[in-house]
């Protein structure tokens, strides 16, 4: 694929949403992404889903917090550059023992056109581990669903931070000349 | 005769009377002296005490918000806290939760820290950005009656609702409540969802 244009042949965003729908997720917070644009739109799309766009990303972990002081299950959407965003409010993950599904897409580190994704794209995993996240990255679209099963069932059954990567050569090359 | 400058009100007595007749409410505290203040205002299982996450606790509040709309959601923090988070009031105007209402103790200072004075001191107006973000309703108030006249508001009024209350930079004395995270998740949910929330 050599661009981040979904044709309704892209499957993946579905069974990420089919994962979430079964799961039982009714709050999906998100700065948007390209990446994330058919999920957002199903998200949004579904009545028993509350979609919030957000500010900055790091409003998202808090909301999921809360979300999930309150009884429901969240998840937070996101690209790679809005990682550092959310550093000191994942402590409150951590110290409370909350579960947090996290779904963030790659830039900067596979056919990337912008010098200034490169510096938190290549740094995001690391990231998220120092803030004590379990990070689980996929490089090929016919890995997403089992992972994102996974994902969120180590989530929200042993209450910890948990993020699927999707690499940018899942994604495909953002088009500069469009 | 010019008006005499209110010397600002006792941030434990505004806190107190805010929470004196609560209800089921479920509230939320930013770090610091909101956080002392709702403990001394009565300990309760259904307080969730932030120790931390700074700029989080009006978004914890939307999330608990969403996921329980039959009861009422008070978020009660600081001015530090509050222009932490900012970008959260413009995130709650867009969401409209109707039982969530804000409370800022606003004494123009960050107290934890060495009192070094805030941007509400410096003439930012936290009712106004609310306003501007698009809340139904957004007042400043800093007298004790107009606390009471605002207790309807945060407890039936369709919001959200935001008020900056304007307290004195007086540091109250501490009473520091439970601060394990752990401890405070689960004294909260088995409280509001039963015990089998925390198997």
């Amino acid at each position: 694929m050599t661009t981040d244009q979904q044709t309704s042949a892209t499957v993946w965003p579905d069974e990420i949403y089919e994962v979430l729908k079964q799961a039982g997720i009714t709050q999906v917070a998100y700065v948007p992404d390209a990446g994330h644009a058919k999920l957002i739109n199903r998200c949004h799309a579904d009545k028993a889903m509350r979609a919030v766009s957000l500010t900055t990303e790091e409003e998202g972990v808090a909301m999921l917090a809360g979300a999930w002081m309150g009884g429901a299950k969240g998840v937070l959407l996101m690209q790679s550059s809005g990682v550092g965003n959310c550093i000191n409010m994942l402590s409150m993950i951590e110290e409370c023992r909350l579960p947090l599904l996290m779904i963030v897409t790659m830039r900067g580190v596979w056919g990337e056109f912008n010098p200034w994704q490169v510096p938190m794209g290549g740094s995001t995993a690391a990231a998220l581990e120092n803030a004590g996240v379990i990070v689980h990255s996929v490089e090929r679209a016919e890995d997403i669903r089992e992972t994102i099963h996974a994902c969120t069932a180590l989530a929200f059954n042993t209450q910890r931070p948990v993020a699927m990567l999707i690499q940018q050569r899942v994604i495909g090359f953002k088009n500069w000349n469009k | 005769m010019a008006a005499k400058k209110p010397a600002g009100l006792d941030r434990r007595k505004v806190v107190a009377a805010l929470l004196a007749d609560r209800g089921d409410a479920l509230v939320v505290t930013g770090l610091g002296s909101p956080t002392y203040d709702t403990y001394a205002a009565g300990d309760h299982d259904l307080n969730f005490y932030l120790w931390g996450a700074m700029g989080g606790a009006v978004m914890a509040g939307l999330g608990l918000a969403l996921a329980q709309p039959k009861r009422r959601v008070l978020v009660i923090t600081g001015d530090g806290e509050m222009l932490m988070g900012i970008g959260s009031l413009a995130t709650v105007a867009c969401e409209a939760p109707k039982n969530l209402a804000i409370a800022v103790i606003d004494n123009g200072h960050y107290g934890e820290t060495g009192m070094q004075r805030a941007h509400t001191a410096r003439g930012v107006d936290l009712a106004g950005i609310a306003k501007a973000a698009g809340f139904k309703s957004a007042t400043t108030i800093s007298t004790m009656p107009a606390v009471q006249a605002w207790l309807p508001a945060w407890q039936k009024k369709a919001g959200p609702v935001f008020a900056d209350i304007k307290v004195a930079a007086t540091p109250a004395p501490m009473r520091l409540p439970l601060r394990d995270g752990t401890a405070i998740k689960h004294r909260f949910r088995s409280a509001l969802l039963g015990a089998d929330a925390i198997k």
